[in-house]
């Protein structure tokens, strides 16, 4: 039996890597003229405690499994933990992030980030925390998966059906929804942040991640809207602020690049494995593709394995 | 009575800056609320997922202005929340200050004024100010939506006093103490005082367990509520026992 997986984002790659791992026959299959992935935007942050903040335990738990497996696929990889920060007069916030969040200590961020030195009085630290470059990352894993021979390519599906379109599947995921995220990529040669670093606030939270060579990615907002046009002003307005509040070194930044995507999203905002016949749906990424891709590939290369040896 | 809808829950839920749509789901219904406010401003027409699962919650939605800076986008964005809802009802926010998020009382009087001509039904987020009051029930309001505290800001009712005041000028509209309400203690405190409602957004929705919260905070406004309706005692300098003393039984 094979096996076509639909997308080529985080989802459907992930997915295509962890079956051939298992020895299973895999194609992928992206139309032409499709949308490209809103993998692309993502931040690539692996960060499961951080997301404890307003995400489910369900996430926590079954992400940090992902540090790991992208370590080991992703020449990009950096672990040097999350840096989480706020302006003195938002202390409440970074109390509130504490303790919604585990796993963290308290921290100087001068300590940590030089450059931080006398802005921020304190800060807390996710240690188990790493980031990458998404581009990157999403390109390792298409070479690992040419190089095992899986075929990439436009036409018709030949085998069984592995959904990964993300929001080109809402026709056929009734509560799937869109999220709109918008995001900038920086050249901010007088920056020097060696990690992700956090900026709490209540109304522009935003993060900053280092892409290497003084490139950084500045992100994200969360708009519960399906408008799928570039970035807005104020969205713009609002990260740079925010990315300038956190270093004043990112006003001569060159902006390289703006984005706009919508993240597909179940109510619950929780990824899952849908199973709809014997078409099997990977979506509902929301805002933990890296994050949970490769849990659910994992899970669901199990299952199918499963499922071929002893039946299901 | 809010225009002349009977609510049996007082308290009145915003649906922002929630986990995921499902806990503001289950949210809503532990907390009991029966209004529910919702933005339209950032999300646009294409924020229809989303809305299409707040009319599935069951409640009364009343739409918000909330992010509007001037009393012509508030009114644009009223209009549009007319048309997608289907209501008249409309909190009207017209933000004078980025930072503080405190109400321009101009610009929503301005706003207030055109709304109510064009068949609105408007609950206008303003401070306790009583002429700012005068003139949005001048302008055809039926109610009011006083400021606990700056939006956000948990820091309950900062002036309980000029509430007070408010609500011993307006006896007759229905007041709901909107924004800075941080615990349950606090919302229960403003229905003590005689406010007809509270509305609440980010104790809820930010809290570890909004859920949990929804539910305490639509007991504390229950208990509020009931407490005022019953009477409550006044302060008193001295000490009165609650035992009788007349009438004791001579034990010796």
């Amino acid at each position: 039996m094979s096996f076509s997986v639909l997308g080529a984002g985080v989802a459907g790659l992930c997915a295509a890597t962890a079956l051939t791992e298992r020895g299973l026959d895999v194609e992928v299959v992206v139309p032409e003229g499709a949308t490209p992935s809103v993998s692309m935007l993502a931040g690539g942050m692996l960060a499961p405690f951080c997301e404890g903040e307003a995400a489910p335990d369900e996430i926590v738990e079954r992400g940090q499994m992902a540090v790991d497996w992208w370590s080991s696929r992703a020449s990009s990889f950096v672990k040097r933990g999350t840096l989480v920060v706020a302006p003195p007069r938002d202390r409440a916030e970074l109390d509130r992030f504490a303790r919604a969040t585990r796993s963290h200590v308290r921290v100087m961020p001068g300590e940590m980030e030089p450059e931080l030195e006398g802005r921020f009085a304190t800060g807390l630290f996710f240690a188990g925390e790493a980031h990458m470059d998404p581009r990157e990352a999403l390109a390792s894993l298409r070479n690992i998966l040419a190089a095992r021979g899986v075929r990439f390519h436009a036409g018709q599906p030949a085998g069984r059906i592995i959904d990964c379109r993300g929001h080109a599947a809402s026709g056929r995921l009734s509560d799937l929804r869109a999220v709109r995220g918008e995001m900038l990529v920086v050249d901010a040669p007088d920056v020097h942040l060696s990690r992700t670093v956090r900026l709490l606030h209540p109304r522009f939270p935003c993060y900053v991640v280092p892409r290497g060579a003084g490139r950084y990615m500045i992100g994200a907002t969360m708009v519960e809207s399906a408008r799928s046009c570039a970035i807005t002003a104020r969205a713009t307005m609002e990260l740079l602020s925010a990315a300038y509040t956190l270093h004043p070194g990112f006003a001569e930044a060159e902006i390289l690049e703006t984005g706009a995507g919508l993240r597909p999203s179940f109510p619950d905002n929780i990824p899952a494995i849908r199973r709809h016949g014997t078409r099997l749906h990977v979506n509902g990424m929301y805002r933990h593709g890296f994050l949970m891709a490769p849990v659910l590939a994992e899970d669901l290369a199990q299952s199918l394995v499963q499922e071929l040896y002893y039946g299901s | 009575m809010f225009y002349g809808i009977d609510l049996s829950s007082r308290l009145m839920l915003g649906t922002a800056q929630y986990p995921s749509p499902e806990i503001l789901k289950q949210a809503i219904a532990a907390s009991g609320a029966e209004v529910i406010t919702v933005s339209l401003r950032r999300e646009g027409a294409e924020g229809v997922a989303f809305r299409e699962i707040l009319g599935a919650c069951g409640c009364r939605i009343l739409p918000n202005t909330a992010g509007c800076n001037s009393a012509r986008e508030a009114v644009t964005t009223a209009q549009m929340a007319r048309e997608l809802f289907g209501t008249n009802w409309i909190k009207l926010e017209v933000i004078g200050h980025a930072d503080t998020l405190q109400p321009d009382p101009f610009a929503l009087v301005e706003a207030a004024q055109i709304l109510c001509s064009e068949g609105f039904e408007v609950f206008p987020y303003t401070t306790e100010d009583l002429i700012v009051g005068e003139k949005l029930i001048e302008a055809g309001c039926g109610a009011l939506m006083p400021w606990g505290a700056p939006i956000g800001s948990a820091q309950g009712l900062r002036n309980p006093d000029a509430l007070r005041s408010m609500r011993a000028h307006f006896p007759d509209i229905p007041l709901v103490v909107d924004a800075g309400i941080g615990a349950p203690s606090q919302a229960a405190q403003a229905m003590e005082m005689g406010f007809d409602a509270v509305l609440l957004n980010t104790a809820v929705a930010k809290a570890l367990d909004p859920v949990g919260m929804a539910r305490a905070f639509g007991l504390a406004v229950e208990a509020g509520f009931s407490g005022h309706r019953s009477g409550l005692m006044h302060k008193r300098d001295m000490a009165v026992a609650s035992t009788p003393v007349f009438g004791m039984a001579e034990l010796a």
